[in-house]
Formats: structure tokens, sequence, C-alpha cells
């Protein structure tokens, strides 16, 4: 019931992502859609990725796009007709979902009996990311490092003529 | 008597479901929380406006408010009155049902961050497994809700202000949540109210508190600079500076819509200093151990309004910071003494008991911010400010 209404909620906050004329209310209707999928994460106990799917994609990932366009020219989008990417981005996204959809359907997850739900609390998370994967977190943290320090070096290239 | 006093209130909510049918008391107790919640930190905020007014006042030598009621105490029943009674304004370019969301959305957000913290011993909402991940995903919402506002009044002011706003508050949320990472790496634990049973005991009459430690020092005053941004308080105002941009994002709410936004405001506030008692500051704990009679939620709120009286305090004597030394504050000082304070967390941790660890990681806090300091500090040219009338 409660993963209806907010599947229902999710989807319509990504259909009118897609479709509204104004980017602003664009992104907050994503942000609608991000909500949305934090609940169903929460719904499925799992709070770390649900308050984590708030804090990041709410917290940064709008905000920054919030930024990206507000720094671009003009919030309203002239309207664009059907054309052939428009074709081809439905064929690759029914594609997409046709292959997951299979997918789903043949796993062993989704034909063998209800399995009882995994309690993953906080504790387990924090020790299997220190323990068992500290070599694939600390390489995450070296990369996103250096694509920072890559991003701050590209930003920061002035050009230093005679004043 | 004393543990009596202590649960009154958990008695007092067990008592009032107890009358209730079967079925809707799980509903009910949290409905009970709820609105005790919003009631408390509600009053609260009526109180701290007086307050505030009074002590800026004070401060600047003058009265402050003292026609309304004994001594102006009834002030916040005057203002809300006006209020509620104004005509509530929507500018005819704005984009009408955002301007009517953000100040909801900001209050909705606001509210629920108190829902993990623990105002008194088994006085607390939901005790979540992650709970300080809940209430920082919560205060992240209140950034989305102060653009809502900026750009749905299609106002310059406005958006500039939101602009500010976010800005401001993405910059500090990174010290923030480095700062409150020190206490959870400690404790162990994300949950709130494990937190604070962490602090719980006492060393001859002093708590274990983790401000009493160089790293929990170290992380709780970072902790009150990074709040203070975050909930665009004086001097971090820059977002609502009224000589630039008269008042920021929230320029073209009037009527109730305006006193929301300063309800959330403050809520906000309160909810941060809460977590920043709840963190450093041992919770509901008491200060000194022959002090434990006194009821958990009295120490709560006691250390709550010591914080407000602080702020206050700050904004009575601070100028504002001009934008870019609000950000080299932020990224070239206060990021890198919170990445410096992690590790001197982790460094206590393993260190064995004694002094050897107190003078090392002592060491490790001041001698980064000696040394910070003087090192931004060097391109300055600061000379004793000559004034030509006020000498």
């Amino acid at each position: 019931m409660l993963f209806t209404i907010f599947a229902i909620l999710t989807l319509a906050g990504a259909a009118a992502a897609m479709s509204l004329r104004n980017l602003v209310h664009s992104v907050l209707a994503l942000i609608v859609a991000f909500g949305g999928l934090a609940v169903v994460y929460l719904l499925l106990g799992a709070q770390f990725v649900g308050f984590a799917q708030v804090l990041v994609y709410i917290g940064a990932v709008a905000i920054l796009i919030v930024f990206a366009i507000l720094l671009t020219r003009s919030a309203d989008t002239a309207s664009s007709s059907i054309g052939g990417s428009w074709v081809a981005g439905g064929v690759t996204a029914l594609a997409v979902f046709g292959v997951l959809a299979w997918a789903i359907s043949h796993s062993s997850a989704s034909h063998g009996a209800a399995m009882p739900q995994p309690e993953a609390s906080m504790q387990q998370i924090g020790d299997a990311l220190m323990l068992r994967f500290a070599l694939p977190l600390e390489m995450i943290g070296l990369l996103l490092t250096a694509a920072l320090i890559g991003a701050v070096t590209i930003a920061s290239r002035e050009k230093r003529g005679p004043r | 008597m004393a543990e009596a006093a202590d649960q009154i209130f958990v008695a007092l909510e067990r008592w009032l479901v107890g009358h209730t049918p079967a079925g809707v008391r799980p509903v009910f107790a949290e409905v009970i929380s709820v609105v005790a919640l919003l009631a408390v930190f509600a009053s609260l905020f009526a109180m701290t406006t007086v307050l505030e007014r009074k002590g800026l006042g004070r401060i600047q030598n003058r009265y402050g408010p003292n026609r309304v009621g004994p001594f102006g105490i009834l002030q916040p029943l005057a203002d809300g009155i006006k209020s509620l009674t104004k005509e509530d304004i929507v500018p005819q370019a704005a984009d009408r049902i955002v301007h009517f969301l953000a100040p909801v959305v900001l209050v909705l957000a606001a509210f629920s961050m108190y829902a993990v913290l623990p105002v008194g011993r088994n006085m607390v909402l939901a005790n979540l497994d992650a709970g300080v991940l809940f209430f920082f995903a919560a205060s992240s919402v209140m950034e989305v809700s102060i653009f809502m506002a900026g750009w749905s009044s299609r106002n310059k002011y406005s958006l500039l202000g939101a602009m500010r706003a976010v800005a401001q508050m993405i910059s500090y949320e990174v010290p923030l949540i480095l700062a409150s990472i020190t206490a959870v790496m400690a404790a162990g634990s994300l949950s709130t109210v494990t937190i604070v049973e962490k602090q719980a005991g006492y060393t001859g009459i002093l708590p274990h508190w983790f401000v009493l430690t160089p790293w929990g020092f170290a992380g709780f005053v970072l902790f009150m600079i990074a709040t203070t941004a975050e909930s665009n308080r004086s001097p971090f105002d820059l977002p609502e500076g009224e000589s630039e941009i008269i008042a920021g994002y929230f320029t073209e709410y009037s009527g109730f819509k305006f006193a929301l936004f300063f309800l959330g405001e403050y809520i906000g506030m309160f909810a941060m200093s809460g977590l920043g008692i709840t963190l450093f500051l041992g919770g509901w704990t008491a200060p000194l151990s022959f002090l434990t009679w006194v009821p958990s939620y009295l120490w709560f709120f006691a250390k709550l309004l010591f914080m407000i009286a602080m702020f206050i305090w700050i904004r009575g004597t601070l100028p504002r910071l001009r934008m870019d030394q609000l950000m080299n504050f932020a990224w070239k000082f206060m990021l890198p003494l919170a990445l410096i304070n992690l590790v001197t967390t982790g460094v206590w941790r393993f260190l064995p008991h004694g002094i050897l660890r107190w003078i090392v990681c002592a060491v490790m806090v001041v001698v980064p911010y000696i040394l910070l300091g003087r090192g931004l500090a060097q391109g300055w040219k600061l000379k004793k400010r000559v004034y030509r009338f006020a000498e």
C-alpha cells in the first residue's frame, strides 16, 4: 500500500521532471522523485541508503543542478518537437526496461520463497566498509579527490596578462 | 523521588495512552510526542524572540521591547497576532505554487529534525540506528526550501539572497558534518541515544563529555561556528544582509508566511544546537556528578538556553563577514582543521589512557590552528583603525 503510493509519487516526479517546460520546475519534480525513492528504500528497511539518498541527492545533486541552471542563460526552454533523438531515446529506454524486467523475472530472488528481511544495522555496514571493503573505499576516495583537484585546476586557470 | 521527577513526562504519556483503545495506541503515542515537541519548541521560539530583542537591546545600550505586558514579555503574542492579521501579498510575477510551498517545506524540514533529538532520559521520538544521518538529511532539505523561496519570488534580491544562502549552507555543511563525525567515531554509533549514553559516566565529579577532550573541544567549536553559518545568523547573515539585498530570500514574503520563515530559521537553529549538545555536551546528562538528581530534560533545556544566549551575544557583538571572507574561512580554515581533528580523534582512540594522549592530542589541535591562522593571515596588512570623529 505505502509502496504503491510512493512508487507512483516517484514515477510521477520523474515524468514531470522530463515533461515540464520550466527547468527549475523540472528540478523540483526531480527532487520529489528522489524523495519518493528514499522513502521506498526506507520501506525496504535500508535506513542508511534511504537517508544517504536524501542527503546526497536532494542536498547536493539537486542543488548542484539548480546552480547549473541558474548560471546558464535562461530557465525557460523553447518548445521541442518529437524528433529522431526522441525516438532513439524511447527505444533505448524500452530496451533497458525489457532487459531489466527479463532479468528480474528470471532471477532466483523473485521465484524463491519469501526470504526473511535482512537486517543490516549501521554497525554491520560500517564494519563491512572499514574491514572487508576498505581497499575499494580508499580507491574511490582517491578517485574522487583526483576528480576534485582536476575540476579545481580546470576552473582556476586564469589568464595572466598585463592589467 | 528524583527518578519520578525525571520520568514524569514519560509516565504522563504512558498514562494518557493507557486510556485509549488498544488499536490506536501506537499512533496515539506518536501523536502525543509530536504535539509535545511542537508545543515546547514553538513556545521556546516565542520566548527566544523576546529574549533576543531584549538581549540585543542591552548590548546596544537601549531597552528593547518593554510596552506589551510586564517587561515586554507578551511581545511575541502581539507579534503573532500582527502577522496573522496582515495581508498575505504574493507578487504578480511569482510562481504561486512554489512560493506557497517554500515556507511549508522549510518548517516541515526544521521540525522533523527533532525526531531524533533526545531531550531527556527516555525522551526521544525515534531512536533511529542512523539518527545523525537522518538529522543531516532533514537539514539538507532546508536548503531546497530556501532556494524555492528565493527563486519563486521572481525578485533579484530574493534570488541573490537564495544563491548566497545555498552557497553558504553547502560550504559550511562540510565542516559541520566532519566535525560531528568525530563524536560519532568516538561513540561508535550514529544513534543519538547511544552517543548520549557513551558520555554518561563521571571521573571524580567531571562528566565524560566529549567537549572535555582536546578533539571534542575543537570539534565543538567547529560545529558551533558551522551551525551559526547554517542557520544564517550573524556574523554569517549575508543571505539576508539588509544593507545590500533588503531581506534576502524572504523579501517577497509577508504576513504569516514571513512568520513561518522566522519560525523555521529559529527552529532549525535550536535543532542544530540540540545536536551539538547531544554530540559534544553530553545531551541530557548532568554537568557535575552530584547534580544528577535534577531531571534530565531540565539539563537539556538549560544547555539549549545557554547556547541561545551565546548566539544572541555573538549576534550583538560581531560584524558581518564579506562574501570572500566567508568562503575562505569555510574552505581554507575550517575544512583543514576539521580533517585534522578527525585524525586527532583516531589518535585519541588508539593511544593508551594517560597524560601522554592528552599532550599529543592537544598539540595536534593547537599547532594546526596556530599555523593555519598565521599562514592565512600572512598577506594581510592590518593596522589599528583610526576613527576620525569617534575618538
